[in-house]
């Protein structure tokens, strides 16, 4: 059962604080889509009033096509997975399951049957006697999810599911939330302020800020074009390198730029801004290399650090000749030390240029 | 190394002079003393003849009598097997409508919305410093206008309309501990706020519901104003009322032994009421004081 989702417009005030500042989204349906961002950038708040726990104060939510503004949180066909699982500690793993389906009264031959279907799909059937106390927090976490399972719900939401995890199960459990979705075929909204699951997990992603939308796309798009600086520095781990720079000359389909002492020629228009403007220069650390190769040209000598041996990978803390910092992320491993000095190499196409907004150039 | 651990313990109470300890240990034996006696003396007058009663102070009587315990139980007109099950009936219904009616506004000011909650809030707390004495009065005449006087209802009503902002306030504290993810988890499973409150919130309120429950049993059960008040009938008499009847019963004479055989079977339920509530009282009062 896939169903779209349209936010027109959507506002949230909390008197005369405005912290949700006129959505416009489409989710398709049978999408995964993460909703990804900072504290308090409002994307918890934003799956709230999808849910139903918060009144939408201004905009329209439509779900299917129906406006769902004033539908009640149970009417809405979802089911969410909470932070803290909010399992109801005096019930049963059988009984937090099938409560929902008590409530809407149905059959206890059909609550037993749905139960079943969703300890199986989630291998929870051993626990079904258990407390949720005498469970550990990955399995809390099958039966928070075995819990929005039972319901059969439209809409699946998860807020925050797997930040109680210990990183091992975090990514066990991403696995299964990305098969359960690809199994039951849903539109399902996840809430994260981890962008390594927001990368891995989602066919659309919705970057926020401040209440605002930063950026929508998929998390590849997002990735390689970066709408903004903000959103250029949140995805991607380590995060993108940004030096200050200006712009030197532009013309000819090339964008000259003074980056550390150093000027380099990139292949791109100028929309906005003249030579003089003071722009920063974004590489991401993976992009950077001390090789030589085929198309790529020499960014700047830079001093080493700190030098971090992952075994599959080496990360390099640099600093340019002017002394703003520079990472770089080689594949392998290298016997580099701190106090040593590389030229740093990079693939002009790969890099990005922001204005002094953070707009992308 | 537990060996090691052994020394040092041992050296720690060998350090205290013992003269403390023993100064120490008296006083709080002849604190203990202090506190018991007066009980020990009642128990100890329930068995003796009336007339040793005031002659003595030791806690041993002469011999050793149980005739008070049947002279006080069917001493005065009414038998009192009456005035305990009019205390019982009293004791339970107070119990049973303060944890209802004070749970259900607890549950409204933790956890519902509505137009001047605070408001409420503020004179619902209010009210826990206004003295029993000063709302008398006006309750008495409006109980005597709806013609309850001499009836258990102004006892046990006003229990069942939250009256008791002690344990309204003592259950909202509580509430507000139990993460709010339950109820919206609830919400989400298609709850009403009758629901949550129902299936939610008070099995995961033993604890301060078992509270309110002791208490109120203890309160009411001791309580001697109030039925001095509304109870004029002997046969609607509570036990504490009864206790009360055996002074001058005699024609200007007194029963006292009697008296202390009653007021010694009437502290029986409450011991085995406390007893068996204990466990729960002392988790309650722990878990409310605590963030969860």
């Amino acid at each position: 059962m896939s169903t779209p989702i349209t936010l027109s417009q959507v506002y949230k005030r909390y008197g005369s604080v405005e912290v949700i500042h006129g959505i416009d989204l489409e989710i398709e349906p049978g999408e995964f889509t993460v909703f990804v961002g900072p504290s308090g950038c409002g994307k918890s708040t934003l799956l709230r009033m999808i849910a139903g726990l918060e009144p939408i104060s201004g905009g329209k939510l439509l779900i299917d096509g129906e406006v769902m503004n004033e539908v009640p949180a149970a009417e809405r066909g979802i089911a969410m997975v909470f932070q803290s699982y909010a399992l109801y500690p005096h019930m049963s793993v059988y009984q937090n399951l099938a409560f929902g389906l008590e409530t809407a009264k149905l059959p206890k031959a059909v609550i037993k049957e749905k139960v079943q279907r969703a300890a199986e799909i989630l291998q929870i059937e051993p626990l079904l006697g258990r407390k949720p106390k005498q469970l550990s927090g990955g399995q809390r976490q099958r039966v928070a999810i075995g819990r929005a399972i039972t319901r059969e719900p439209r809409i699946f939401l998860f807020d925050e599911p797997l930040s109680n995890l210990d990183a091992e199960l975090r990514v066990q459990m991403r696995v299964e939330i990305a098969k359960l979705h690809r199994d039951l075929g849903n539109t399902m909204i996840y809430v994260t302020h981890d962008q390594v699951e927001a990368m891995t997990m989602a066919d659309k992603i919705v970057v926020l800020r401040l209440g605002h939308v930063e950026q929508i796309g998929a998390p590849l798009e997002l990735y390689n074009r970066p709408a903004n600086r903000f959103v250029a520095g949140f995805i991607g781990s380590p995060k993108m390198n940004f030096i200050k720079a200006a712009i030197s000359s532009a013309g000819g389909g090339q964008i000259v730029l003074d980056v550390a002492g150093q000027t380099l020629a990139l292949p791109r228009t100028l929309a906005k801004g003249a030579p003089g403007d003071a722009v920063e220069f974004g590489i991401r650390p993976e992009h950077l290399s001390i090789e030589d190769g085929p198309g790529k040209v020499p960014l700047a000598e830079v001093s080493i650090d700190l030098v971090e041996n992952l075994g599959g990978q080496t990360l390099l803390y640099t600093r340019v000749p002017d002394g703003q910092p520079l990472t770089i992320v080689l594949d392998g491993q290298h016997d580099l030390g701190p106090g040593s000095r590389i030229t740093a190499r990079f693939d002009p196409a790969r890099c990005h240029v922001f204005d002094r907004e953070g707009a992308v150039i | 190394m537990d060996g090691n651990r052994g020394t040092e313990v041992v050296g720690l109470d060998d350090k205290r002079k013992p003269w403390v300890s023993l100064l120490l240990h008296a006083l709080l034996i002849g604190a203990s003393i202090l506190m018991l006696y007066p009980l020990l003396w009642m128990l100890s007058a329930s068995f003796r003849p009336s007339q040793e009663i005031f002659n003595t102070t030791t806690l041993i009587p002469s011999t050793v009598s149980l005739e008070a315990y049947p002279r006080g139980w069917f001493g005065l007109r009414v038998d009192f097997g009456t005035f305990f099950w009019n205390s019982l009936v009293i004791s339970v219904l107070s119990v049973a409508g303060n944890v209802m009616a004070c749970s259900l506004a607890a549950f409204a000011f933790a956890r519902l919305q509505f137009r001047g909650r605070n408001f409420w809030f503020a004179i619902m707390l209010g009210t826990l410093m206004l003295p029993y004495h000063v709302t008398l009065i006006p309750q008495y005449v409006l109980f005597l206008n709806l013609g309850w006087v001499n009836s258990i209802l102004p006892l046990v009503v006003p229990k069942f309309l939250a009256a008791d902002a002690f344990f309204i306030f003592l259950m909202v504290q509580f509430f507000r501990g139990i993460p709010k993810e339950l109820d919206e988890a609830a919400m989400m499973d298609g709850c009403s706020p009758w629901r949550i409150y129902w299936r939610i919130m008070l099995p995961l309120s033993m604890p301060v519901l078992a509270t309110a429950a002791i208490f109120t049993f203890l309160w009411t059960w001791d309580d001697f104003f109030g039925p001095l008040i509304y109870l004029n009938d002997m046969r609607t008499y509570t036990v504490q009322l009864g206790l009360r009847s055996f002074v001058d019963s005699q024609g200007g004479q007194s029963d006292w032994a009697g008296l202390f055989a009653m007021s010694i079977l009437s502290l029986v339920p409450v011991f085995f009421f406390f007893l068996f509530f204990q466990r729960l009282l002392i988790e309650g009062i722990a878990t409310t004081g605590m963030k969860r």
